[in-house]
């Protein structure tokens, strides 16, 4: 152990708040703001009933960032497990409420906000694999048996996120998780077996699948089919993004939007309203904002020392990744309709938290970079 | 710690590629940007418009249709229809009783209403009721605060002030049917009403005007938004007639009771003065829509009502026919003014035995005093000498068997007979008794009463090809295409036989054996001349003649003559030329003429009103050109 490694350790919080990389932070409220912004254009120019709830939000999730931020690793390290237990649990919960009588029900009522057990899932399954990927080692990850316990520790949640069903969610946790597996170092035979057998098992899923997700998949391969109906959102979707060019027909200008032909303006579209108010270069501006933080989080992940950092680092990238990615290729028509978010600019509290929360633990990884964790321990000091 | 230095650049090449996975993405999602936002940009920026701008059209004024002297004959009238808007009425069953107890509505309208109701959105208005006269809306406006989501709409629709008076001529209007979608799309406006007969239907297009219209956005529920744009329209040309209103009015009072029609032309510019078909309809009537009892009721009437016997309805002209047959006698050089046949009561032509109208005949007489009493056996063998081909050639130079191309919708052209005629249509020869019948306006030959009017005015202008006409001027149009009124081309008459005729003509009225003289017209330098007829619709059997020819009276009357008479007045330098004819009426000097004689005082009489009333304006008082001979 070098000197200056046990120093860092032992800093202060303040200390840590110096090492936190503010230029992320930026970029983070950048985004939270034009999303505030979009809201207000999507409430015809108003700061009710969304923009001003999202920016609250956005600011409890803020604080939440930072103290992660500055929380000590080896205590995320240490209670990884039982965080993802927690989450299971809650889970199982929503999904035992929701098969009593409920109907698709995916959160619990917590009083003051409704808390989606799957949303939170999909850091605490980052957590959990990162500390099982940093007990072992590149031998024991050449035998299948070792895969067997994270491979069921993804398996159990998207089970039961699929159940509700939400496939947006499990298909994130299922890629999340297979790029945390791949950096881990699992050999790429292996998913080239899984992606194998999972063509060979699309006939199998497709069965299970309920209608309106068939009609969904039906109608991404061909919207025209059913245009005023399940077709009818990304039409009108790829419209208003055309219809914006290159520079946007301008703030609250958007006919789409304002005149109501666009759904779910305030949600998962309001990357459509974006870019039809703002055009290509709204738009592209807006994927360079993401695109500088993504760069963040690889930078962070490649910066840290121990494997849980550089694994819970790429998981919430990549988690990050996925929602940007699903959100934008759908609402340009390049994948089905999924309900997935834009992060940090579509109204919904849990989400943005989530993530929020996320980027905090890739914060602490920065700040905590060179700490070592020791492979079998719970966080002890080596 | 080699161990975890190989992990360690392994995690790191295999972040890496991840980045690397993710990069290719984001550019694929960049990629997808530049093409929907640039290379597509066109085409979704006009299904965005397409998406959000409705086109609605603003129907314009229809044009009026007026008298020559200006008077009103179709107008627009303002009334009010009352509909209903889901959205801002708490509830539409107890809106609809409160106004329904101020106006009525039927059950039937109320089912319809709350159907439409139902089907519609909320916020598109639905009528309730249309046509609403001023007392009624001031009605509903008074308790406006009961009826919650009742509005009122002020629109237009065709009156015609004087109802049944110029019925056929001017038609009537009623909603597009689908064959009559042209493409236009005022025609696909609900309510839009089109001319469906007469000059509402000739000159529907000038009528109608082009529609303007009002580009409003909509949202994706279809409510309008706001106005972006809005293009006039241009309104109906208005139309003026050659018709004299109160000379139309007297014409089919005249008619009242009977079955017929009469034409007045003006004999130097072919004006059509009046043009009056009896029994009529209301006009109206179509546009309120007709219940189907009422439309049976039309179409089921045998003296059809809905047609107009001047253009329309097909006669033999009986006597009227006689001219045509002097003349073209007299060009052919078969007869002379002065050639005498003497009438026994019939001619016989081999077997056959061909009457004259008077049993014991009418002795010896020359061409003017046969046209006087209307000698059947003279103008049989005037007939045979100078044959149907000769006398088919001259009715159509007068007129008769033609279309006119006068702007009314179905006019019938009638029927001349010749050779070839026969053989193509019956395939058997031409017989020359058949001539013989030719000769005295019976069998195959038909005629309308307005071809008939046209005959009379060419021969009383001397021989000149006037056309009818009943437009005088469309609104715009007005000064460049002024009708002119020159006389028309002359037929090429020897005004000396067209003298003959017109002698024997005036002396139909004025000769002391003229079969009208009890018509003649005692107002000085009104006198009229003229020419009887009575047209047979059935044949009067050997049996039935020897036994004593029925009277009119005694037969049923669809089996009566038809009642004739043409001519003009006055006598001495002609200007009106008049055809009567009244179905089944009996006998042409009996019913016909003193139709004609009045009409014809009125004609003279309603001159000076026109003169007085600024007729010149319109820019036809032209000098009548000279007219041969004169008396």
């Amino acid at each position: 152990m070098t000197g200056s490694a046990f120093e860092r350790q032992q800093l202060t919080a303040s200390q840590k708040l110096l090492q936190i990389r503010w230029l992320f932070v930026v970029l983070v409220c950048l985004a939270g703001g034009i999303g505030g912004v979009m809201l207000y254009s999507a409430a015809n120019g108003d700061l009710n009933p969304w923009a001003t709830r999202h920016l609250v939000r956005f600011g409890v999730g803020l604080g939440l960032m930072i103290a992660v931020a500055v929380s000590d690793i080896r205590l995320w390290f240490r209670y990884a497990y039982v965080f993802y237990f927690v989450c299971l649990a809650l889970l199982g919960a929503v999904e035992i409420a929701g098969s009593v009588g409920m109907g698709a029900q995916r959160w619990i009522n917590l009083g003051f906000m409704n808390l989606q057990p799957s949303e939170l899932m999909k850091i605490a399954l980052v957590l959990a694999l990162a500390r099982y990927f940093h007990g072992v080692t590149i031998e024991e990850i050449g035998r299948p048996a070792v895969l067997l316990v994270p491979l069921l520790m993804v398996a159990a949640p998207s089970g039961l996120v699929l159940r509700q069903p939400d496939l947006g969610t499990a298909l994130m946790l299922v890629i999340a998780a297979g790029a945390m597996f791949f950096v881990a170092g699992v050999r790429l035979w292996k998913f080239a077996l899984v992606f194998v057998c999972g063509v060979g098992v699309l006939p199998v899923i497709w069965q299970s699948l309920h209608d309106y997700q068939r009609q969904r998949v039906l109608t991404f391969l061909n919207p025209e089919r059913d245009p005023l109906g399940a077709g009818y959102h990304i039409i009108q979707s790829k419209i208003a993004l055309g219809a914006g060019g290159v520079f946007g027909k301008g703030f609250l200008q958007g006919s789409q939007s304002h005149l109501n032909f666009l759904p779910e303006k305030q949600t998962d579209f309001v990357f459509t309203m974006l870019a039809e108010e703002f055009g290509l270069v709204g738009a592209l501006g807006l994927l360079g904002v993401y695109t500088l933080m993504l760069l963040y989080g690889f930078a962070i992940a490649a910066s840290s020392r121990s494997y849980f950092g550089r694994l819970v680092a790429v998981g919430v990238s990549m988690t990050f990744f996925l929602y940007m990615f699903i959100n934008m290729a759908m609402v340009m028509g390049l994948i089905p309709v999924v309900g997935v978010p834009l992060p940090l600019l579509s109204y919904g509290g849990t989400a943005m938290v989530t993530l929020m929360l996320g980027f905090g633990f890739m914060m602490s990884v920065y700040v905590h970079r060179d700490v070592v964790l020791g492979r079998r321990s719970s966080g002890e000091i080596l | 710690m080699d161990r975890d230095s190989d992990r360690h650049k392994l995690i790191s090449r295999r972040m890496f590629m991840l980045a690397a996975g993710n990069g290719v993405l984001i550019s694929a999602l960049a990629g997808r940007l530049y093409y929907l936002q640039v290379l597509e940009s066109e085409r979704y920026s006009t299904l965005a418009d397409e998406n959000r701008i409705n086109l609605r059209l603003l129907p314009p004024p229809r044009g009026r249709i007026v008298d020559r002297l200006g008077r009103p004959l179709a107008v627009n009238r303002q009334d009010y229809r009352v509909f209903l808007i889901a959205e801002q009425a708490s509830d539409v069953e107890a809106t609809l009783n409160a106004l329904g107890s101020l106006v009525e509505i039927s059950d039937a309208e109320r089912n319809r209403v709350l159907k439409e109701l139902g089907r519609k959105r909320k916020f598109v208005p639905v009528t309730v009721r249309d046509g609403l006269d001023w007392e009624a809306v001031a009605r509903i406006e008074v308790n406006a605060p009961d009826l919650p989501g009742i509005s009122i709409d002020e629109g237009q629709s065709r009156y015609y002030p004087h109802g049944e008076i110029g019925a056929h001529l001017l038609g009537y209007v009623a909603a597009v049917s689908e064959k009559e979608l042209t493409g236009d799309p005022l025609l696909e406006i609900p309510d839009f009403r089109i001319g469906k007969a007469g000059i509402e239907k000739v000159h529907d297009l000038e009528l109608r005007g082009t529609g303007g219209s009002s580009e409003v956005e909509v949202n994706a529920v279809g409510r309008v938004i706001r106005e972006l744009g809005r293009t006039e329209g241009q309104p109906g040309s208005d139309i003026t007639l050659t018709i004299d209103l109160d000379l139309q009015r007297l014409a089919l009072d005249r008619l009242e009771g009977q079955s017929g029609a009469a034409v007045v032309l003006d004999v130097h510019t072919g004006e059509v003065l009046a043009m009056a078909s009896n029994p009529g309809f209301d006009p109206n009537a179509f546009n309120r829509g007709l219940s189907n009892k009422e439309w049976q009721a039309l179409i089921g009437n045998p003296r059809a009502p809905l047609t107009n016997k001047a253009v329309a309805g097909t006669y033999a002209p009986g006597s009227t026919f006689k001219m045509a047959v002097a003349l073209a006698a007299l060009e052919k050089g078969v007869i002379t003014p002065d050639t005498s046949f003497s009438c026994f009561g019939h001619l016989k032509l081999g077997n056959a035995k061909f009457h004259c109208w008077k049993k014991w005949g009418h002795g010896s007489m020359d061409l003017r005093e046969a046209l006087a009493q209307s000698c059947d056996v003279y103008f049989y063998e005037v007939a045979k000498r100078t044959g149907i081909d000769q006398i088919t050639a001259m009715s159509k130079r007068l007129g008769l068997g033609q279309i006119s191309g006068i702007d009314l919708p179905n006019e019938r052209s009638g029927l001349l007979p010749d050779r070839d005629w026969k053989m193509a249509a019956i395939g058997t020869p031409w017989q020359i008794g058949e001539t013989l019948i030719a000769g005295i306006g019976q069998g195959y030959v038909l005629t309308t009463p307005l071809q008939l009017a046209v005959m009379t005015a060419r021969i009383a202008n001397g021989g000149y090809a006037v056309e009818p006409r009943l437009t005088r001027a469309v609104m715009g149009l007005r000064k460049q295409e002024a009708r002119s009124a020159e006389a028309g081309e002359a037929l090429g008459l020897v005004p000396a036989h067209v003298q003959v005729v017109r002698d024997g003509m005036s002396r139909v009225v004025n000769g002391a054996r003229g079969t009208a003289r009890s018509s003649a017209i005692k107002e000085p330098g009104m006198a009229m001349a003229g020419k009887t007829g009575t047209s047979q619709v059935r044949r009067i059997t050997k049996a039935e003649r020897e036994a004593g020819v029925f009277k009119n009276e005694d037969l049923p009357w669809e089996r009566r003559d038809h009642a004739l008479f043409v001519g003009y007045a006055p006598v001495d330098a002609p200007r009106y030329a008049v055809a009567v004819i009244v179905e089944h009426g009996g006998g042409g000097s009996k019913v016909a003429a003193p139709i004609a004689r009045d009409i014809m005082i009125a004609s003279q009489r309603l001159d000076a009103l026109r003169l007085a009333a600024g007729e010149a304006e319109i820019g036809d008082t032209a000098p009548a050109p000279p007219v041969g001979g004169g008396t």
